[in-house]
């Protein structure tokens, strides 16, 4: 079973990537972005064969080491 | 003083905190191997510094999830003074041992420099032989040294006296300036500046020593 694993920095953590990013779009002629917020993603193959046991068990993961939730949250979703 | 010195794949830091604890302790640390289940009984556990696995997923998070660090959590729980410098405190605080997270520098830039410190508290094994509110000098390398906490944590700190060093000049962005806090206990240390590299005179200056003498003499 496939699934994907999104990090993203809570609101309010200061994202100083997400910053020089916007910087450079805004250098490359973007004039329209107001805001850039850098994240992760991790395509994960599992055994698993249940989709809600899988679920559970990459939520784990995710809560354990794919993120640190003292400054990031995490969604995780079944692709097949 | 009986230290050990825990090494992982990309620690390069531990020659120095060997050198640092030989020369001020007069004892040869043992140099503990990442894999090891067990630790050998010390008085003072060591995370040096470097860049563990490469600083893969975030700064410490991978070491963090080691075998040896049960082993580094009971003896903190025991008592045993730990002291991580640098990586080895984004390694203490990815594995719980110490609260909040170390972030990309501000200026995203990685900083290789000589910095100035100011003692915030003498109520610790680590910092008992400075003089509270002594500015000292200290050498920082890092790229991962802003340190973040959510408010309640921030308060908790200042609350019960745990910054132990704070940036005079803050060179990373790091919140109310902290370079290094302590455990709810007190014998957990990690700090981003490098004590170790100035012990003797050799190294330019001896603004590291007492962090060691204190240590000895607790």
């Amino acid at each position: 079973m496939k699934a994907r694993v999104t990090v993203t920095l809570k609101n309010g953590v200061l994202d100083p990537q997400g910053k020089a990013i916007e910087g450079a779009l805004g250098s490359l002629g973007f004039a329209g972005v107001a805001s850039v917020r850098q994240g992760k993603v991790f395509d994960i193959e599992v055994a698993e064969t249940d989709a809600g046991k899988a679920k559970a068990e990459l939520e784990a993961m995710a809560a354990k080491l794919l993120a640190n939730t003292v400054i990031e949250n995490y969604r995780v979703e079944i692709v097949g | 003083m009986k230290s050990a010195v825990v090494v992982f794949p990309g620690s390069n830091r531990e020659r120095d905190m060997v050198a640092a604890l030989e020369k001020v302790g007069g004892h040869r640390p043992a140099v503990v191997w990442h894999g090891d289940h067990d630790l050998p009984k010390v008085d003072l556990i060591v995370i040096p510094g470097g860049f563990s696995y490469g600083d893969y997923l975030r700064s410490g998070a991978i070491a963090a999830r080691e075998p040896i660090m049960d082993a580094i959590r009971r003896e903190a729980e025991r008592g045993v003074a730990v002291l991580g410098v640098c990586n080895g405190f984004q390694i203490l605080c990815e594995a719980g041992l110490l609260p909040g997270v170390l972030m990309r520098n501000a200026g995203l830039k990685f900083i290789c420099k000589e910095v100035k410190l100011r003692v915030e508290t003498t109520d610790s094994a680590f910092t008992a032989r400075y003089d509270k509110g002594a500015v000292i000098r200290s050498p920082v390398a890092h790229g991962d040294g802003n340190y973040r906490a959510d408010d309640e944590t921030l308060a908790r700190l200042k609350g019960e006296d745990r910054i132990a060093f704070r940036y005079v000049g803050n060179p990373n962005g790091s919140i109310d300036d902290i370079a290094g806090i302590l455990s709810e206990k007190r014998n957990v240390l990690g700090m981003m500046p490098h004590p170790e590299n100035l012990i003797e005179p050799l190294n330019g200056g001896l603004d590291g020593r007492p962090l060691f003498e204190s240590l000895l003499a607790a």
